[in-house]
């Protein structure tokens, strides 16, 4: 039988998700991927053809406001882990 | 005086009337954290002296005739997803250790314009994923009625300040039964509002579209009382609904006559407990003799609702939980090589595992290939099951189900087995899914004492008939408090 989550797949997700697994994670992790789908498949029982998907319970459309600046730049980087002359400092990406 | 042991409605009065200073309720709550903390840890971050500066703020105002509602200088616990300026928000995980938001969730400010007081921020599942609260970075919390078991989740922290009488009421929220079911274990009353009914502003997001911050207390007048609070638009929360009626103390009366209530068949099967079965039919058959209709019927497509919430959830949350990658806030990998490795370290070594299990479920679901078979596979089951409870709602006034399908575990017997842990929470992820409010109210122990819960479930923006209905019963049996507060332990250890 083929395996329903291949190791390319969990490789896959891991850069998806922005997560490093080590072995030992990746075994765990195709384990319970593969034994929640097995569970998710009850949905294929379900003939839901010509049903509209249902991402809110309610009518809701974009709501627009004015862009109000209300918090103070100094308590926005406060929780930064790096920062310099106001800005978020990352590691050099380019 | 037993302070903490009033609900909170009545310490408001008490304070009002000048009875008690508000200085004097926040010292009771942290008495009786002192006595009870090492042994629940029901907080994650308390600042005492932050609190009592507060305390004497709001008795001036108090002192002006400036805040004069129900809440004014009444201690209250925040579960720590919900943002508190100047108060450390950690979502009881490693990747927001040490986070002070810059702002304040619209929840809480309603709540200190209303003159609450806030003493501490509640362990929880980390980011509200687990309904044990064993899945925290800073330990689990345990059930006060018993500390061998766990309190529920995900506000597990909330639930027990409130039975532990750390506090005199709490916010948690609630994305599948976070408030409704750790409430059940802990024989206190949570409430889930409707969609969109309390601003989610300011509340770290699990599930966008399932999340809402609702009251928990010792009983259903409090639960009210801090909605009547909390509920508000918000044009700072796009999903925010203008409602049109607030007052939900106004139904607070004993009356069920003619209110029909429907009990879904499909939901005492197997795998409820006996004793939860017969505590929550015994609720069904107190309101009859009130005057109430009690019908069983078909719900259908129960057994559907926990695959199809599994995915919403884990595919929003790994979307919403993107944030997190070492460069605004909170916890940074300290050795990396470059931005992506650094983004990829941070997270791994920051979340725990169950939180990387959903975003990696979620990533999954989402993915180029697999989102039609899942995701939007999901989106049509929700909204057949949405249209089910319409359905039930064309012929019932409310919904009488149980809380969770046993009392609560024994701690360290969920985490191995995380599918066993989702099916647990098939009563109450329905209600995240179809956007209706839900009510768990104490209706009796089972053998080994623990509390059991009984859920009411109303159609959406039908707060108030289930507000009525949990009133009524609840006057049927009045307040259980948990044993290790009816002993007294603050008052064994004053003797020491």
């Amino acid at each position: 039988m083929t395996e329903r989550i291949t190791d390319e797949i969990i490789e896959y997700v891991g850069i998806l998700a922005k997560l490093e697994l080590s072995g030992e994670e990746k075994k765990q992790a195709k384990q319970d991927m593969t034994r929640m789908l097995d569970y998710m498949d009850k949905l294929n029982e379900l003939d839901t053809d010509g049903v509209e998907p249902m991402s809110h319970v309610f009518p809701v459309s974009n709501v627009f406001r004015e862009d109000v600046i209300v918090e103070e730049e100094a308590e926005i980087l406060a929780n930064a882990p790096a920062k310099k002359d106001g800005c978020f400092m990352v590691p050099k990406s380019v | 005086m037993e302070l903490m042991q009033l609900t909170a409605v009545a310490l408001g009065k008490k304070l009002k009337a000048r009875e008690v200073s508000v200085r004097e309720a926040v010292e009771a709550a942290y008495k009786q954290m002192d006595s009870v903390e090492e042994m629940l840890h029901s907080f994650v971050t308390t600042d005492k002296d932050a609190a009592l500066k507060r305390a004497d703020q709001v008795q001036s105002l108090m002192m002006e005739g400036k805040l004069t509602g129900p809440l004014a200088g009444v201690p209250v616990a925040v579960k720590d997803n919900i943002c508190t300026k100047g108060f450390p928000t950690t979502c009881s995980s490693k990747i927001l250790e040490g986070f002070m938001p810059p702002y304040t969730a619209e929840a809480v400010n309603r709540l200190l314009q209303a003159g609450a007081v806030v003493i501490g921020k509640t362990n929880m599942d980390e980011f509200a994923m687990g309904s044990t609260t064993e899945t925290s970075a800073y330990g689990i919390t345990r059930n006060p009625w018993n500390t061998a078991h766990v309190p529920g989740g995900s506000s597990g922290g909330s639930c027990t300040a409130v039975a532990a009488e750390e506090c005199s009421f709490a916010l948690g929220s609630d994305t599948g039964g976070s408030i409704r079911q750790p409430s059940s274990f802990c024989g206190v009353t949570g409430l889930k509002p409707t969609y969109g009914t309390v601003s989610r502003y300011g509340l770290i997001a699990y599930g966008s579209s399932l999340d809402q911050i609702g009251p928990i207390a010792k009983d259903v007048t409090d639960c009210a009382t801090i909605l009547d609070v909390i509920a508000a638009h918000d044009s700072k929360d796009s999903t925010s609904v203008k409602r049109e009626h607030y007052d939900f103390t106004s139904a607070l009366m004993d009356d069920v006559e003619g209110l029909r209530i429907g009990i879904p068949r499909d939901y005492f099967i197997d795998g409820l407990d006996h004793e939860v079965k017969r505590a929550v039919l015994f609720v069904a058959e107190e309101l009859r003799k009130k005057g109430a209709v009690v019908e069983e019927f078909d719900l259908s497509l129960v057994e559907y609702a926990i695959p199809a919430y599994y995915i919403i959830a884990s595919a929003e949350a790994s979307s919403n939980l993107a944030r997190f990658d070492g460069v605004k806030y909170g916890y940074r990998a300290k050795e990396y090589e470059g931005l992506h490795d650094m983004y990829k370290k941070t997270r791994s070594e920051g979340f725990g595992q169950e939180v990387k299990r959903r975003i990696l479920l979620g990533s999954f679901v989402l993915s180029s290939g697999y989102y039609d078979a899942y995701y939007i596979k999901a989106l049509k089951t929700k909204a057949l099951i949405k249209q089910a409870f319409d359905k039930a709602f064309g012929h019932y006034d409310i919904l009488l189900a149980p809380a969770a399908p046993t009392t609560a575990p024994e701690i360290g017997r969920s985490l191995s087995d995380p599918m066993q842990m989702y099916l647990g929470d098939i009563y109450t992820i329905s209600a995240n899914l179809a956007g209706i409010p839900g009510i768990s109210v104490p209706c009796g122990t089972d053998s080994k004492g623990l509390p059991i819960g009984v859920q009411l479930l109303g159609d959406c923006f039908q707060e108030k008939t289930i507000i009525r209905a949990a009133y009524a019963f609840e006057q049927t049996r009045g307040y259980q408090r948990c044993p290790l507060c009816e002993k007294g332990v603050s008052r064994v250890e004053e003797t020491i």
